[in-house]
């Protein structure tokens, strides 16, 4: 083989500098992400260690260890999230729908604008909002609902005299997390195929009826990703559980009491100001779950998403 | 032999046309003057226009489900119903939001005065007003900060997906952004404090950069991801033009499609400014709260606005409502920088926007 005789080797493009750097630093700072996340986990993890092994006695509870101390706060965040979920799911889907299918095409933009503003809320203004406004406005109606449907056992118990209740944290959770799953629902259902819905039409099924058999069917999996999405952010969200909530640590299915399971979050963000040596790495620690469970929860949503790939209109 | 018997006209078996907007305007007044009456008749304290609009749109679901299933038949009325509850959806998505700006205007605007913006609560006792100065200045400082820290690693992670990016390595960081949008933001502030409790070996550290790494962590996957968006967005026969002419990739990137998509791109910092601005919980752990005025990043606890409202309404004085009043002025600000912040973004958006040729 002479060097001639063979064909000229595939030209390479002359290395400039410029372009070495370049590339390499945005390499650098994508796999910064990694390190960020890794480091999350790392500095959580080894913070949190000792508090894995403390005595009851240093944790400040009777009896058990970190885990007996750490399950009622994981129950009251999911119960909390769970009942959110519940109420802003169904409305959040309407007004999907409404943007997306009812609403004039002029205005449906500025519609989807106005949901949006939710989101832009600051927590912390949720939670005064929570506490001032919505709280006295509901307290009638858990009177009412105490007297009236008191057999149900959600509904059961003495009624709570300031409404600062799992109910109203629930209430006030479920309109933060409304925006996050509308969105999402919005761009599933606006991507259903034109000619399903002009079929279904065609074949003389109402406006509700062309929904139902072609626009739900197809959007499921972005709804149910939608719900875990809003499921995560409620699962995290502090302040505005801090702030209307009368905590006290207890499982509880009870709505309407003023004995509330309280969260994960809002337990840290009201004891880390005045936590000392061992019981900041126990408030850590309870982090650490709060940060696995919200994790796992958004890694199955994402893959749900990612496995029809049309569905990235996430933010 | 069967008779047909046909139809008057078209239009029979049909609500009149507005018949919708008709009952469902009805239905408001209706409830108004039942809620006027309960008033006047003392049951009720005061007219509640939140409980009218609430109930008033439950009667029209139900009035319109009632009369189309008399004159349109089952199907129709099914139709019907389920476009009132689609509608009442919606209006009830927009009950809390009314309800939450009236009140934070209405409660925010008697302390929102000079004193307000030009002292701090340093030495403020009693009865005297105090202001959130301090705050203001500690939320500009840590959000400055963090946006120093997260744009160049976003952006730069953005042109990696976009422009670089194939492999396995792409992909992992694509699924971890998406993954890392969902961290609760108090997680961020507790990683803040472990991260730097151990790296100075003091427990009790509370400085103003631990907020913004912090809130870094929050926002740089919204700047990826909006980032992103836009630099997908710039259509790929500028770059193929570019290349032709023999310009080098980093020149093409950084003089041709940066430039094409920077109204995109600004448009999306500022919405991920404006959604960590308002973030309390992290900084509530790693920036501490304080009375004073503090220029330092690095040094001592730092004041923020959320966390300000946070401490005026948590920790109330002989008159709670002297406090109160300072928090909901201080949510007002809140709410006014973030909706500035909000519809500027949107509106670079539409000025600046890049007029390629479909």
């Amino acid at each position: 083989m002479t060097a001639s005789a063979a064909p000229q080797q595939r030209i390479k493009a002359k290395k400039r500098p410029g372009d070495q750097i370049f590339s390499g630093s945005t390499v650098f700072a994508g796999s910064l992400i990694l390190v960020i996340l890794a480091a999350v986990a790392i500095f959580l993890i080894a913070e949190s260690l000792p508090a894995f092994t403390a005595s009851a006695d240093d944790i400040g509870i009777e009896a058990g260890n970190f885990w007996t101390y750490v399950g009622p706060l994981v129950f009251g965040t999911l119960w909390a999230a769970a009942l959110a979920l519940l109420m802003a799911l169904p409305v959040a889907i309407g007004i999907a729908l409404f943007i997306s299918h009812y609403a004039p095409r002029r205005v449906a933009s500025t519609l989807g604008y106005i949901i949006d503003l939710l989101a832009a809320v600051p927590s912390v203004v949720f939670g005064l909002w929570g506490i001032k406004v919505l709280a006295p406005l509901v307290l009638p109606a858990y009177d009412w609902l105490n007297t009236n449907l008191g057999w149900f056992p959600l509904f059961s118990g003495q009624v709570s005299g300031t409404g600062r209740t799992i109910l109203t944290v629930a209430i006030v959770l479920a309109v933060m997390i409304l925006p996050i799953i509308t969105a999402i629902c919005r761009e599933v259902f606006l991507q259903t195929p034109r000619l399903h819905e002009e079929a279904a039409l065609a074949l003389g099924a109402t406006r509700w009826e062309m929904i139902q058999t072609a626009v739900l069917p197809f959007g499921r999996p972005g709804i149910i990703s939608a719900a875990m999405l809003g499921l995560g952010r409620a699962l995290g969200e502090t302040m505005a559980v801090a702030m209307v909530l009368s905590p006290s640590v207890i499982v509880s299915f009870f709505l309407l009491t003023s004995q509330n399971p309280t969260t994960i979050a809002a337990n840290i963000a009201l004891n880390f100001p005045e936590a000392h040596d061992i019981g900041i790495n126990v408030l850590l620690a309870t982090g650490l779950v709060l940060f696995v469970i919200t994790f796992a929860v958004n890694a199955v949503a994402r893959i749900v998403i990612n496995r029809r790939k049309a569905f990235s209109g996430a933010n | 032999m069967t008779t047909i018997t046909a139809p008057a006209s078209l239009t029979s078996g049909r609500l009149p046309r507005y018949s919708a907007l008709g009952i469902l305007l009805a239905s408001w007044v209706i409830v108004g003057i039942v809620f006027l009456l309960l008033m006047m008749s003392g049951a009720m304290g005061e007219f509640s226009l939140v409980g009218t609009i609430f109930f008033g749109t439950i009667l029209y679901a139900v009035a319109i489900g009632v009369l189309s299933m008399i004159v349109e038949g089952s199907r129709q009325a099914r139709d019907r119903l389920m476009t009132a509850l689609v509608l009442s959806a919606f209006i009830l998505a927009l009950l809390p939001l009314i309800s939450l700006l009236w009140t934070t205007i209405s409660a925010g605007l008697p302390r929102f005065d000079i004193t307000f913006f030009s002292q701090s609560m340093r030495n403020v006792v009693g009865d005297q007003p105090g202001g959130a100065l301090h705050a203001i200045v500690g939320t500009l400082l840590v959000t400055g900060a963090a946006t120093i820290i997260s744009v160049p690693i976003g952006l730069l992670t953005a042109i990696y997906l976009v422009e670089y990016g194939r492999g396995r390595l792409a992909r992992a960081i694509t699924f971890l952004i998406d993954v890392m949008t969902g961290i609760p933001s108090i997680v961020a502030g507790l990683f803040a404090f472990a991260l730097f409790a151990l790296l100075f070996d003091s427990p009790g550290i509370r400085f103003g950069i631990g907020g913004s790494v912090a809130l870094s962590v929050l926002m740089i996957p919204t700047v990826v991801r909006s980032c992103e968006e836009m630099l997908k967005l710039v259509p790929n026969e500028l770059r193929e033009a570019s290349y032709a002419l023999g310009v080098p990739k980093w020149l093409t990137i950084s003089k041709v499609v940066l430039p094409t998509s920077i109204a995109g791109i600004t448009t999306g910092i500022m919405l991920a400014i404006s959604r960590v601005i308002g973030e309390t919980a992290p900084l509530l752990i790693i920036a501490g709260f304080t009375q004073s005025m503090n220029y330092d990043l690095f040094k001592e606890r730092m004041m923020t606005l959320p966390v300000f409202v946070y401490t005026q309404y948590a920790n109330p004085g002989s008159d709670p409502q002297i406090n109160l009043d300072r928090a909901w002025a201080g949510a007002l600000t809140l709410i006014l920088i973030v909706m500035v912040l909000n519809l500027l973004a949107r509106l670079i958006a539409r000025v600046f926007a890049p007029k390629i040729a479909r």
